[in-house]
């Protein structure tokens, strides 16, 4: 099903999370790589070596939450924009994800919040933007904020059209 | 339509190039291949099928298909999409009449 | 008659890459480009590029093909010659090659020479398929990103191979309205990784879809579509139109044989790698005696595996010759070794079935 819809399940997004949600106090990386492809940047830029491929770099990234800081350096480095840091706080989810479209989000703005099969959820706030420059190589990191019932639903901002 | 803004990529479009295509006056930017420079001027019909005269765009854009040749300076059968534009060039299409 | 130790055909990646360890290996080399600049299909891909750091994994396209050509920059111009706006129209098995370049044809007589030509784009058998504003998606891509073009306001795309889903990407990035995406087969063809991102952003996937026909007076207004079985047969009475402006054709590449069969090399024709195909030794050696082929020529891959090929190619050519690279043995072992793990995933099926029907896999 996911090869014709590109739409991942509830039960495949809920296994990139760590299974405890007390984990997500901290933030830590989603890496929503499905799909063996022969890819490996997330494994070599990790500073903290928390993504392993191999050998092999078809093979699907694991990630071990223990070492895993949600630095968010592998969210502009992933090819396939495949990555997301997640918390929660105060009663809140947080996420960084990367962002390479224009207009860029502004910060305590509200955008739209969208799901995997591009319908809108909610809306959300926008609480910073980290602008492209050459270390991200022009992919904008966006961190928003919105309700923690859509932790597993969100995935990416939208404009709201006046 | 010329991009204005782009996430990733920056477009150097100042310097005007004039040119003529079918005797009309036109603008490009320098760098443009002429092929660039006529699709920015709203032209879509870029030649005719031989046999039955049906209208031919761009197709590849990169010289393989041969939907694009025009006549330039003079010169029969250019590639527009391979060729840069420059200062006061003639540009006619090589369709049955010379009238789009 | 301008003689060389090599020539090597098309400065995209596959030409780019074999010129460098060529150079290296102590060669001179003229490199032939048809195009006002290097760089091939690279210069105009705005996507991070997958594989692994060895390819360049994680950087643009048009950045990868500037890092290619600065490798170049260091060499004499007697060392390397590079011909701009150059055709190769003629190459004979004795490796005289002719070249047409501002009016006047050159003639070169090359101890070896390189093919990578690259591939052209297929076209789709539908009514009115030549109507203006029905562009190949290396068009598109030509339009709006070299030049900065919107190539139309609204665009239908058809084909989710990788350059379908990162053409429609591009197309969300430069402003236009992607407003389906249609694939006559019932799975996504492309990394899904590509496929979700379109699908967030909020554009159709039409699987089991096709279009039958284009509307339009002298250029494209409409298109009706059609449903497909998995047969690929048309279910009656399924027929939607959409009203467009443009659409965009992305359904495989064609290897440009010509040269190659011109040159009367031993060609087979192999559905996996895209069609005719030059048959070619381990060694990447063609059939003709120091002629060598690589990159999407001979069968249509990722860019990464082209750079790779290409630096094996000219390894090769090298060592025919007598030409020592300083660390040639090391090196080829770990170039065979890059190919081998960009193909041995599941997306390197289709590869490995075609080289392996070509009679020459080296896993």
């Amino acid at each position: 099903m996911f090869e014709k819809t590109a739409v991942a399940t509830k039960e495949m997004v809920k296994s990139r999370f760590p299974k405890d949600k007390k984990v997500l106090f901290r933030p830590k990386a989603i890496i929503e790589c499905y799909h063996e492809i022969p890819c490996n940047p997330c494994e070599t830029s990790c500073p903290f070596h928390a993504i392993t491929i191999g050998e092999d770099i078809n093979a699907i990234p694991q990630i071990d939450f223990d070492k895993c800081t949600g630095c968010g350096i592998c969210v502009h480095s992933c090819p396939g924009l495949a990555i997301m840091v997640a918390m929660i706080k105060n009663g809140k989810a947080y996420f960084k994800i990367p962002y390479e479209l224009l207009p860029l989000p502004k910060v305590n703005e509200r955008w739209l919040a969208v799901d995997r099969n591009g319908d809108v959820i909610s809306d959300c706030k926008i609480e910073q933007v980290m602008t492209a420059k050459k270390s991200t190589n022009h992919t904008t990191v966006v961190t928003v904020s919105l309700e923690q019932p859509y932790l597993y639903d969100f995935v990416t901002i939208r404009r709201k059209h006046e | 339509m010329r991009i204005k803004e782009h996430p990733i990529l920056n477009f150097n479009h100042q310097k005007e190039i004039h040119f003529t295509y079918n005797g009309r006056a036109m603008i490009g930017y320098e760098g443009d291949t002429i092929a660039a420079a006529l699709y920015d001027n709203g032209i879509r019909h870029f030649s005719d099928s031989v046999l039955h005269k049906r209208p031919r765009g761009l197709y590849c854009a990169i010289g393989n298909c041969g939907s694009c040749y025009m006549q330039v300076n003079g010169n029969d059968n250019v590639k527009t999409c391979m060729t840069l534009l420059e200062e006061n060039m003639e540009v006619i299409s090589e369709m049955s009449e010379n009238d789009d | 008659m301008i003689n060389r130790d090599l020539v090597i055909i098309g400065g995209g990646p596959a030409g780019l890459s074999a010129a460098k360890v060529a150079l290296d290996a102590g060669m001179n080399v003229t490199l032939i480009e048809r195009f006002n600049q290097l760089g091939g299909q690279l210069i105009k891909q705005t996507h991070k590029f997958f594989g692994s750091k060895l390819q360049y994994a994680k950087t643009r396209g048009f950045e990868i093909a500037k890092i290619l050509i600065d490798d170049l920059s260091t060499y004499s111009e007697d060392r390397l010659q590079i011909l701009l706006d150059a055709t190769c129209v003629g190459l004979y098995p004795d490796k005289v090659l002719t070249v047409y370049q501002y009016n006047k044809y050159l003639k070169y007589k090359a101890k070896s020479v390189i093919v990578a030509t690259g591939a052209s784009e297929k076209v789709l058998a539908f009514e009115n398929n030549d109507l203006p504003g029905i562009y190949g998606a290396g068009a598109i891509q030509t339009i709006m990103n070299i030049y900065g073009i919107q190539p139309g306001k609204e665009v239908v795309m058809v084909g989710s191979g990788n350059i379908g889903l990162i053409v429609s990407y591009q197309l969300i990035q430069a402003g236009v309205k992607v407003k389906a995406l249609l694939e006559a087969s019932s799975t996504i063809g492309g990394y899904l990784v590509h496929a979700s991102k379109l699908k967030r952003l909020g554009v159709d996937l039409l699987t089991n879809t096709t279009v039958k026909k284009a509307l339009g007076k002298d250029q494209l207004e409409k298109i009706i579509t059609v449903r497909l079985d998995d047969q690929w047969k048309e279910i009656p009475g399924s027929e939607k139109e959409i009203e467009t402006d443009v659409l965009c054709i992305s359904v495989g590449l064609s290897p440009l044989h010509q040269l190659m069969s011109m040159a009367g090399a031993d060609m087979l024709d192999i559905s996996e790698l895209g069609g005719l195909v030059p048959k070619k030794t381990c060694d990447y050696e063609t059939s003709i005696k120091n002629v060598y082929a690589c990159g999407d020529v001979t069968g249509i891959e990722e860019a990464s595996s082209a750079m790779v090929e290409g630096r094996i190619c000219g390894l090769m050519a090298a060592n025919h010759l007598g030409f020592k690279h300083p660390n040639a043995l090391e090196l080829e072992n770990d170039l065979n070794n890059q190919l081998c793990v960009l193909r041995q995933g599941p997306c390197g099926e289709k590869i490995r079935c075609g080289l392996k029907k070509a009679g020459e896999i080296n896993v």
